[in-house]
């Protein structure tokens, strides 16, 4: 491990974007992921990349959308109210099939709301963000290590599949620091032959569009990709199972909300009670299918979220209704405590999973 | 299979967050799991700042610290908002020349240390947090002199490097208290 350093989870995902051979950036500062801002400002001209502080995040997701018509990795990043700002953006992105990568940092809302952590634009990341049909491939790391690795992944993912992938951390993944190992080599480029880099008088214009004024054009356009959402929906799935083997009750939780159910998780186990965690990494795709498994086999689930109930809606689908779905959870930013977690763990255990 | 939560907090400018990350450096070189977790927001604009180090034979949960098995209390305000989350058995280093009360609970540990006062006497005024620290390592038989360095040598910066022996002089002068 003594390879390993110590870096903030904003940091982390900084640096994996620059490994990951991304080498524009274009943001506008606010807690809690301005740390991701100011050490692109410091690393990118040193490497010939372009770091640029917009007027504003939708000058910032519109640059965005300018070099990922050229093919070139792009990224920009921002915290709850900024990306509200940038939601027009993602949808013009899905709607030219641009790939890029968007992280959100969240932070308690609605509107300007607070600057500590919280997990409630679950909705507005899993749902897509902006108006129209579409998806954003969801990733929720839950320690610095996976702040990197799934900035890395999002990027692959955002290129293979033509669309905007988020990370979708909060305040907690942001500012803290863990040992980070950053051993990343860039994967092979892919190929985009509908990128706009010159015709070299050698072949036909690429044209960059999101508008579509004849409605069977457009309808097949929204088909097509759906299609590619489906097959993303069969391979893409991550999540983690933990304890999982001889569980009664089954933990959904992402991101921070994991971290604090692990203990619970563990302080139930010593008091009798079998517990365990599924845990998404992709938020979306969602992971339905290990889900469903598990609703054969507990009691009941309980979704520990930094949120009203968003999670929890995605759980109930996912498993059918064949098992009640108990909330725990914190909002506006605070946390759900360990304590919190095991007490509700109990109560919903006393009570062998009813509602 | 052992892991100690520490809380560290006072007033912002007294050094939390970096005797914090020394703390975790310290876990991290030791092969230890770690996490750092600093408070932010307008809390650290003159009122309590503070951080949450976890340093851990397994791997590390909730990075929250919550309820400590060590805190460092800085200044008045932070003893009178943590104080009673300590766990029982705990232990709670207080900085004596900035806060005049005792600690009122029984069943923990209590270290008193004016390290403000020691850092002025021994003309390093900003370096209450390392004495602190020192005294923190060797209560909890942590404190190991190339331990302490090697950690030191990643939290001080290359450009300061002069700063790195008057650190390790801190962290002796709590040691040593």
């Amino acid at each position: 491990m003594a390879d390993k350093a110590l870096m903030k989870g904003n940091e982390a995902i900084a640096e994996a974007a620059i490994m990951a051979g991304c080498r524009f950036y274009f943001g506008y500062p606010i807690t809690p992921q301005t740390e991701i801002a100011a050490y692109m400002a410091k690393r990118m001209p040193k490497i010939g990349g372009t770091f640029l502080q917009a007027e504003s995040e939708v000058a910032a997701i519109n640059m965005v959308y300018g070099v990922a018509s050229t093919g070139m990795r792009v990224m920009t990043s921002s915290s709850s109210p900024g990306i509200s700002l940038k939601a027009e953006g993602l949808s013009y992105l899905a709607g030219a099939d641009l790939p890029s990568l968007v992280v959100n940092v969240q932070r308690g809302g609605p509107g300007l709301g607070g600057i500590q952590p919280s997990q409630s634009d679950y909705f507005q990341a899993t749902r897509g963000g902006g108006h129209g049909d579409y998806h954003m491939i969801v990733l929720a790391p839950a320690s610095v290590q996976e702040m990197a690795d799934m900035t890395v992944k999002g990027f692959d993912l955002a290129d293979k599949y033509r669309m905007t992938a988020m990370v979708l951390a909060d305040g907690t993944m942001g500012q803290m620091m863990e040992p980070v190992s950053l051993d990343i080599k860039p994967s092979d480029p892919i190929e985009k032959p509908w990128a706009v880099t010159g015709t070299q008088k050698a072949r036909k214009h690429n044209i960059i569009n999101s508008l579509s004024l004849v409605p069977e054009e457009l309808e097949q356009l929204n088909i097509a990709r759906y299609e590619r959402y489906k097959l993303i929906e069969e391979n893409e799935v991550m999540y983690e199972e933990y304890m999982m083997d001889d569980a009664e009750y089954c933990i959904v939780a992402f991101g921070i909300a994991a971290r604090v159910s692990k203990n619970a998780i563990v302080e139930a186990r010593k008091q009798g009670i079998k517990v365990g965690l599924i845990r998404p990494i992709t938020l979306w795709p969602f992971p339905k299918k290990p889900l469903l498994a598990a609703a054969d086999k507990v009691k009941a689930f309980m979704s520990v979220e930094l949120s009203m109930g968003q999670l929890i809606e995605d759980v109930q689908i996912a498993t059918q209704f064949k098992k009640p779905v108990h909330l725990c959870n914190r909002v506006g930013g605070m946390i759900v405590t360990p304590e919190q977690v095991l007490a509700k763990i109990k109560e919903i255990s006393e009570n062998g999973g009813a509602k | 299979m052992s892991t100690t939560q520490i809380l560290i907090a006072g007033f912002g400018g007294q050094g939390i967050l970096f005797s914090g990350k020394f703390l975790a450096y310290k876990g991290l070189m030791e092969d230890k799991n770690v996490s750092w977790l600093p408070s932010y927001g307008p809390e650290m604009r003159g009122g309590t700042a503070s951080c949450s180090v976890i340093i851990s034979d397994s791997p590390v949960g909730s990075p929250i610290v919550s309820t400590p098995d060590v805190l460092v209390a800085m200044n008045l305000p932070s003893l009178d908002k943590y104080e009673d989350a300590v766990v029982p058995g705990g232990t709670i280093f207080v900085e004596s020349s900035l806060i005049e009360r005792k600690v009122k609970r029984t069943d923990v540990n209590v270290v008193y240390i004016p390290a403000t006062k020691l850092a002025s006497e021994n003309k390093i005024d900003t370096l209450a947090n390392m004495i602190m620290t020192g005294k923190l390592l060797e209560t909890l038989g942590m404190y190991t002199d190339e331990g302490v360095r090697a950690a030191l040598g990643k939290v001080v910066s290359a450009k300061r490097a002069d700063m790195l022996e008057v650190n390790v002089g801190a962290l002796e002068l709590g040691k040593n208290y």
